[in-house]
């Protein structure tokens, strides 16, 4: 369980968040969703330590990461795998390498356990085929699903995950989708997504946080957000006629 | 305003060498890292150190052929101008410059490639200190590597200048190797490797510096590895004056 509360953040003279409070229950997806530059990537920063916001706490099952000693955080990195917007896999290395490279860094494991390891987590994700490619022959997909093995390989209690739909067409987003919401069940990790992508918000999620303005501007589940009377929300989900329709439909059809 | 930027800049690149220079996490990762920069920075460049070494030296012959001989001059002078140019400060310094060039572009375009599509945030996510993983394997098989190739261009060079000799004729062989041999002092040669030594730290240590410090895109990348290369190139002239003077004393 991830708690965060009244998080500032500013970059010189602009106030990108201004004081967010939140909880995030492990085994659950949760969602972080806002127009593009509401400050998600910031707020996701702030919670795994690579920015530090000017306020506010961050507890990771009650240890405080802001004020933690370098030592002790180096370690609790171990716990945390993170999905990159651009998959950031290592160029230099073939798939498995990379899946195995946190093993290589961080676990006693011998070679043979490392690599039945990291082929256990190719086979998770559904890519033990592509195993000796390197990431630039991979698809865009492809390389989601082997950034995902590489930040499960070393079982971590909290996994975060940077707009992992985009550049991927609907179908292709909603593998990546279950993977994600299914890992978070099996090993009951927390798992932080930030999304815009809207088949994301009604699959899996599971708690949504929208963002407006740098405030928390609603919070819920997938379940109570087709009926919010939240305007800015609703502007933000049901922007296309379309999608204004088939919202009438569904809340007609119960 | 100048002065301050700069200051603040070496600032910034003592800090990123404190996070540098600490023992690796896992040794064994470290060398096969090291082994593969070895490979990849030093024996990948000894045919360009070869070769420019080479022509190098059959030019300083020629030139002091042309140039300093006179008959008041003893004949083996240009044989043995040509062998001092080159062991003090050819296949040292001017061989760094060329090195920093070639080496220190493609260190700067590696790590900032690496920054801007965050495969150093998620070393950084893991737990590595990804400075050190990086950067360290690079400073520490370049000045492994560097004595070899000095050693290689002092051949290469005065081999160069011995072709010239021999095949255009310009001068007999035997006064070419009586200079080659004159007075012969072995501390220049260890000069030499100490200064390549000290400059390859230079090298891999700024252009990391300018790669691992790149916000941007792929445009910034660019600009940071010709920053790098001027830079290098500008500390190398500096501290080689500083060096020979210390050295040479
Ligand atoms: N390192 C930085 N320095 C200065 N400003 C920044 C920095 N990072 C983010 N910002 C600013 O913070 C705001 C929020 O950016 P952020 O990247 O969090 O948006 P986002 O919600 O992730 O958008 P998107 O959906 O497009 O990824 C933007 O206005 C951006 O300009
Ligand atoms: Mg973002």
């Amino acid at each position: 369980m991830i708690e965060i509360s009244s998080i500032h953040k500013r970059f010189e003279d602009q106030e990108v968040l201004k004081g967010i409070t939140a909880t995030f229950e492990n085994g659950k997806t949760n969602l972080i969703i806002g127009k593009s530059g509401a400050g998600k990537t910031v707020l996701l920063k702030c919670i795994v330590g690579l920015e530090i916001p000017e306020e506010g706490t961050i507890t990771y099952d009650g240890r405080d990461i802001i004020h933690m000693h370098k030592k002790e955080a180096a370690k609790m990195r171990q716990e945390i795998g993170m999905l990159f917007q651009n998959a950031a896999l290592f160029d230099s290395m073939s798939v498995l390498e990379n899946v195995m490279f946190p093993l290589d860094m961080f676990s006693s494991m011998t070679y043979n356990e490392r690599i039945k390891r990291a082929r256990a987590c190719l086979e998770r994700v559904n890519l033990i085929e592509a195993q000796d490619k390197s990431p630039e022959e991979l698809s865009g997909g492809m390389q989601k699903r082997a950034a995902i093995a590489r930040a499960i390989a070393l079982g971590p209690k909290y996994l975060f995950c940077d707009e992992p739909n985009s550049g991927l067409d609907p179908q292709t987003s909603l593998i990546i989708d279950e993977l994600i919401h299914g890992i978070t069940e099996e090993y009951n990790i927390t798992t932080i997504v930030n999304t815009h992508d809207m088949n994301s918000v009604m699959n899996i999620g599971d708690h949504i946080l929208f963002l407006a303005n740098g405030e928390l501007s609603w919070e819920g589940n997938n379940k109570e957000i087709l009926n919010t009377d939240n305007k800015t929300l609703n502007e933000f989900l049901f922007s296309s006629e379309i999608l204004r329709q088939v919202k009438e439909q569904a809340l007609h059809s119960k | 305003m100048f002065l301050f930027d700069s200051v603040k800049t070496f600032g910034s690149y003592l800090i990123l060498m404190k996070r540098v220079i600490t023992p690796p996490q896992r040794w064994r990762i470290f060398f096969r890292q090291m082994m593969h920069e070895v490979y990849q920075l030093g024996v990948n460049s000894i045919p360009i150190v070869l070769l420019i070494s080479f022509f190098i030296g059959a030019v300083i012959c020629i030139q002091m052929k042309l140039n300093i001989e006179s008959p008041w001059m003893p004949k083996f002078v240009v044989g043995y101008a040509t062998r001092e140019i080159l062991l003090l400060e050819f296949s040292s310094s001017i061989m760094c410059l060329i090195l920093a060039g070639k080496v220190g572009s493609n260190i700067t375009s590696e790590i900032g490639t690496m920054r801007v599509t965050q495969q150093i945030d998620a070393l950084e996510i893991m737990g590595v200190n990804s400075a050190n993983f990086l950067i360290l394997p690079k400073i520490s098989a370049l000045m492994a590597i560097i004595p070899i190739l000095v050693v290689f261009s002092m051949a290469a060079g005065v081999g160069g200048a011995f072709a010239i000799g021999k095949f255009t004729g310009i001068m007999t062989a035997q006064d070419l190797i009586v200079g080659l041999q004159y007075e012969f002092n072995q501390w220049y040669i260890w000069c030499s490797i100490i200064k390549a030594i000290a400059f390859a730290f230079i090298i891999t240590s700024v252009a990391s510096f300018y790669g691992y410090n790149v916000k941007g895109g792929s445009i910034e990348v660019g600009k940071a590895s010709t920053n790098a290369v001027v830079s290098c190139s500008a500390l190398i002239l500096f501290s080689d004056m500083v060096l020979t003077q210390l050295l040479m004393q």
